[in-house]
Order: structure tokens, then sequence, then C-alpha cells
């Protein structure tokens, strides 16, 4: 259907429908080039922890940098890879050029606009220090207007769709941009006290909650849908089949909307909230499995009768390893929000490795396929060296490997130290400083997985750059013709 | 299976309805927030009030922003747990009432170092000056970076009473005498704190810069219970 020459389509007597390829292009650039930023700065605050010397204070230390590393990876690399995704699949599965040209350059220099403000205002100690939500007031009034300029332009776009159904990729697109709007504002509800501090309207309990009634559906609104919706279109466009089942997508796609929301309050079992509403989160966190692996199971049975595609292409084995990745993920969510799992993990590393988990080899890996599946298309050339991808596929698992084992056994192990009692009653480790010295050699552990990791990414860069390098001087939008 | 996910049954044509499609799905995702945050507001046992939990002072106040400023929160949580292990290390364990006045909470996600609930009048201010100035001359192979620059900051206290006054609009019960009185209020706390500090060995004329008022505010975490 797609051409890179649009010209010979017109003698069609259909009408041509140009796409605007030149935003995902963009869009992907950024993908790229902040999740390289983002995960330096992780590296970086992975050296600070075994080393602290590497704390290059007041602007450069672990507190204000971990912020600065938490809101790049999110809203910088994996933001810009879902606008990527929903740019280009949207036109393509609605048969509509975005609605305004105009407004996706709006959407895509504002979102920069943004992450350079959190760059600059994080190190500065300008933080609300709510975790994913730390830009301070003016930073959130901009994260709004460009919401909704991302939001009509997509919902414009909708209306003056030539395709009639919509596909369940744009179910996921829709869920998204409707509850990050929510959950952002719903969050941000704060009194300024100058031009950069605020406090919010919330106190104590009811701040903690509606703090990660956001942060975990932070995770299932901007690293868990959207993903889902990219893996919807581009997975069987990859392996060139049909997505394994229509009920299921159906079934899961209103079960997991509709359960996530719940499930905010098991990041708070066993503090001051009531015990009621950690139950809540918990018994929906325990639900949530089902849907999740609902997803999983989608994507996985999509290759049916395509698995030896994996040989020759790099792209599906991301995507399995990604989906794969999602599916440990939301075993491991489920099982971390069980009450007496929560008691030995909550404040430890174990945590970290589950978010990394999900980070690096979900958001991650789907990303990177979907950059790899694009190049050659949004470029009009071949992808500069397949033999690249396939390192990068090979330091990146094993990276990540490497880096949550190293926190699951720095979580378990501390975990167990603090609650270790002997048979007199008495803490076994009353000094806390024993707990931390005994997983420093698991922190360097974590710090070269990480950088594994992001050398992956660094392949990842050279292999864009040099792809562009030989792309045609004039790049034409892609189209099709519409009957 | 029902007809309402065949191929051609009802969901279908919902597909073809996107203000419809986009309405459900903004209904799916209201409910479970909704029905699990109002309690949490409108009943009052949920949180239920300590009368000895007071509002921070000015100086507290002005080194709670320090240690929001800081990053803090990344490393150290502020919930003792019910727990025999917890309450054995660090002390009683947290109560809903006791963050009333927290805006915004602290509690934290991770323990990279201790608990700071409890730590209110667990060390003498000399520690905590020393602990800030370099973390491992109190506590060897701590993993804590040095914050010696809150003993060298100026303390911006004429911008308290506007925070203040922030405050207050959030529902904390600061009294306009409390407000007006806000700079001289902080600056007798911080001149007491920092003589203390140089009475006991410390360095001195720390009583205008940051470090105080974060050490203040350390201070008084977990102690308006008994």
């Amino acid at each position: 259907m797609e051409t890179t020459q649009p010209h010979a389509y017109r003698e069609s007597r259909g009408e041509l429908v140009h796409f605007d390829d030149g935003i995902v292009r963009l869009f992907v650039l950024a993908t790229a080039i902040w999740g390289f930023v983002g995960m330096l700065v992780g590296a970086l605050i992975a050296l600070q922890m075994p080393f602290w010397q590497a704390n290059l204070g007041p602007y450069l230390t672990f507190g204000r940098l971990r912020p600065l590393h938490t809101n790049a990876v999110i809203f910088a690399f994996a933001g810009n890879a879902i606008f990527a995704a929903v740019y280009y699949s949207t036109q393509r599965l609605v048969k509509a050029r975005m609605f305004s040209d105009l407004m996706s350059r709006i959407h895509f220099w504002g979102w920069q606009t943004i992450i350079v403000s959190a760059a600059i205002t994080l190190p500065l100690g300008i933080t609300t220090s709510k975790e994913y939500a730390e830009l301070e007031w003016p930073i959130d009034i901009l994260i709004t207007v460009i919401w909704v300029v991302f939001a009509v332009n997509f919902f414009w776009t909708l209306k003056v769709r030539r395709e009639k159904h919509l596909y369940v990729a744009i179910w996921f697109y829709i869920a998204t941009i409707v509850t990050v709007a929510v959950l952002h504002i719903g969050n941000s509800l704060a009194i300024p006290a100058g031009l950069f501090k605020s406090y919010p309207i919330y106190a104590g309990v009811q701040d903690a909650f509606i703090q990660w009634w956001y942060g975990h559906n932070a995770v299932a609104f901007f690293l868990t849908t959207p993903f889902l919706g990219l893996m919807y279109y581009f997975l069987p466009k990859a392996a060139e089949r049909p997505v394994f089942s229509y009920r299921l997508s159906i079934v899961h796609f209103w079960s997991l909307v509709f359960i996530y929301i719940w499930a905010g309050p098991h990041h708070l079992n066993y503090t001051s909230i009531p015990e009621w509403a950690a139950t809540l989160g918990m018994v929906f966190s325990v639900m949530l499995w089902m849907p999740s692996w609902g997803g999983m199971i989608n994507g996985l049975f999509t290759l049916r009768g395509a698995w030896h595609k994996l040989r020759d292409s790099v792209v599906l084995r991301m995507y399995v390893i990604g989906i794969t990745f999602y599916g440990m993920s939301t075993f491991e969510g489920p099982m971390l929000s069980v009450k007496t799992v929560n008691a030995l993990s909550h404040y430890t590393d174990w945590t970290i490795g589950h978010v990394h988990a999900g980070a690096l080899g979900w958001n991650g890996f789907m990303t990177f396929g979907m950059i790899y599946w694009l190049l050659p298309r949004l470029w009009k050339t071949k992808l500069w060296s397949p033999r690249l991808a396939n390192a990068h596929f090979w330091i990146g698992t094993i990276g990540m490997l490497l880096y949550v084992m190293a926190m699951y056994s720095a979580g378990v192990t501390q975990g167990l130290m603090w609650r270790a009692f002997d048979e007199a009653g008495r803490l076994v480790y009353p000094d806390f400083m024993e707990t931390v010295i005994q997983i420093v050699p698991m922190y360097w552990v974590r710090l070269i997985g990480g950088l594994m990791y992001l050398a992956g990414v660094i392949l990842m860069l050279v292999n864009l750059f040099k792809t562009i390098a030989t792309a045609p001087s004039k790049l034409d939008d892609s189209s099709i013709t519409v009957s | 299976m029902s007809p309402f996910i065949e191929t051609d049954g009802k969901h279908r044509k919902l597909e073809g309805w996107p203000f419809m499609f986009t309405l459900l799905t903004t209904i799916a995702i209201l409910i479970g927030g909704t029905v699990e945050f109002l309690p949490l507001v409108l009943v009052e046992s949920n949180v239920p009030r300590i009368e000895t939990v007071l509002p921070y002072t000015p100086l507290e106040l002005a080194g709670r922003d320090v240690y929001i400023r800081e990053g803090c929160v990344g490393c150290h949580s502020q919930q003792v747990r019910p727990f025999r292990d917890e309450i054995e290390r660090y002390g009683e364990y947290s109560k809903p009432g006791e963050h009333v006045y927290d805006h915004p909470f602290l509690w934290g996600s991770k323990r990279t170092g201790p608990d700071l609930h409890r730590v209110g009048g667990k060390y003498p201010d000399l520690w905590h000056v020393r602990h800030m100035e370099d973390p491992r001359s109190t506590s060897p192979q701590s993993l804590m970076p040095p914050y010696a620059w809150l003993l060298a900051n100026d303390l911006d206290f004429e911008d308290i009473p506007s925070r203040m006054s922030a405050l207050r609009k959030v529902g904390v019960p600061y009294s306009d005498a409390e407000i007006e009185s806000a700079v001289r209020d902080a600056r007798t706390q911080a001149t007491r704190i920092a003589e203390g500090v140089a009475e006991t060995g410390g360095p001195d004329g720390l009583e205008d810069k940051e470090i105080v008022a974060l050490v203040a505010y350390l201070q008084r975490l977990g102690t308006d219970i008994n």
C-alpha cells in the first residue's frame, strides 16, 4: 500500500493521502538522543551509590539527579517513543494525515522545551519531591497545554478518519491520552509560593494516596497502555501476521484500564494509610495480573507460525524480549503488592530491580525494536548495519539481566537483614550501616549491567546516524490511495 | 462467547464511534480512583486527629524545604512500619494523624539510608552538623554525599512568610500573628541552635545558614507524639 514514490499513484482514481512522516522522524531522533542522556544520568547515579565521591555537589548529587534520571527516561525517552508510535501508526490506521502539522510541531517542540526545563530545574533543586511529578507548577502548566494540543490533534484526526473502525492500538492511545491528563492534573494541584515553589493542596495520608494513584498509573498509562498500542501496531507489521485474538484484545483492554487505577495504594502497604485502602490496592493489583498477561499472550501468540522469522529479524527478537519482560514484570508486580511479600521488598532495591525489568526490558526493547523497524522506512534507505543492531540486542539483554539480578539479590539480602532477630530477641544487625555495606558489591554489578545497556544504546545511535547519512536528500512523505 | 465481543458484535459498533469509546474509557478509569479517594477525604476516622500534632515552626518549615530541595526523600523514608524490627530499630510506628501538616508528604519509597521519621532528638544538633558536612565523620563507611554547602549557604529568612501564607491556603492553621512574626521567630530559633552547636564544640556563626533550618526540621521529626 505504501510507496516511496507518491507520484506513481496519481493516476489512480482514488484519493491520495500523504502522511506526515517528518514529525515521526523528529520524535524518533528525540527518543534516541534523550534515551542516551537519561541513561547516562542513570549510570552516573548508579556510580554514586557505591562511590559517594561521584557526587559533584550541589547540582550533581544523587538526590537531585535521581528525579532527572526518572523524568528523562520516562517522559523524554519513553515519551518521545510513544509519540513517534502514535503519529506513525494512527495516520496509517485511520488512513488520514494528522489533523494539523502545526499542532504536531507545537507538540514536538513544546515537549522538548518541557524536557529541557526539567534538565535545568531539577539539578537546581527546584522540585516538588513527588515521584515522577517533581516538576514545579510553571512546567506543570506547560505540560497540560502541550498535552491538550496533542489530544486535540489526535482526536480531530480520528474525526476526519477514512477507516470506520478503530483498531486496538487506537483504543490504547485513547486510554493513554485521557488518563494521563486526569492523573497529571489531579496530582499537580498546588498553591504556588513563588515562581519555583508550591505546596500541594493535599497533606499526609491524602497526598500519599493521590501521589501513588498518579505514580502507579503513570506506569499504567504512560509506560504500559501506549506501549501495548505500539505492540499491537508494530508487532503484527514486523511479523506479517494478524493479531492473535480480537476477543482477547477487547477483554484485556477494558479490564486493564478499569483495574489498573485501583492498584496505587499497594505502594503504601503498612504505612499510615487506612488498612482498607491498602487491601483494595493489593486485591486489584493481583487481579491486574490477568489482563496484563492477556496483552502478553496476544503479543507472543501473534508470532505463531512466524517464530522462524526471529532468526533474521532483530526487530522481532527485540519485541519478544520486550513482551517477555512485560510478562515477568506484570507477574512480579502483583506478587510484590501482596502484603507479606511487600513487607520484605518495600524500601529495598528489589523495587528498583522490578521497575528496571519493566523499563529496560519492556519499554526499552519495544522502543528499540520500533526504531530499527522505522529507520529504513522513514529515511527511505537500508539500515546501516544489521550486525550492529544484533550486537545491541545481545549487549542490552545481558546488561539488563545483570542489572535486575544484582538488584534482586541486593533487595532480598537487605530486606532479610533488616528483620533478622537473634535467639535473645535482639536485632542481628542493629547498625543500619551493616546492611548497606553488605550490598555494595551488588551496586557495582548493577553499574556494569547498566553500562552494558547504555553501550547498546550508543550502538543504536551510531547505527541511526549512519543510516540517516545514507538517506536520499529529499524525503517525500509516504502516501496511500484510498478509494 | 458473548455477542458483545464477536467479530461483528456490539463492540465492533463501538469501535466506529470514537466519542462514545472515549467516554466509556474515561468512566472506566475514573471509578477506581473516586471510590478509593473520596472516603479518605470525607470520612474523618480515616485520619484520626492527634491533639499534640502542630504545624512546623517557621524555621522548621524552611528546613523542610531544604530537605525537599536536596532530594533527601530519594534515599530516606519517613514511615516506620508497624513491624517488630522497625519499632526496635527506629521507634514507635508512624500514625496517620502525624502527617496532617505535611504538604507534601515525604514518606519516600526507598531506604538507601535509614528511616528518619523518629530521628528527632536521637542525636545532638552538633551530630547533624558534622554529619551533613562530612557523613563519614559520624558514620564511617556511609554512602551519603557530603552537604557542606548547607553550612555556607545563607538561609532565605525573608521568604518564609510567603511560604506560610501559601500553606495557610491549603489548610495549615498559621495565624496572622505567626506569619507576621515568622522571620523574627525563625531567627530566634536559629540563633538558639547555632549557639548550642558552637558551645558543644562545633563551628561558629551558623545562625543564618541553611544548616540550622535543616537541623531544626530533623530534630522536630516524629516528636509530636510521645
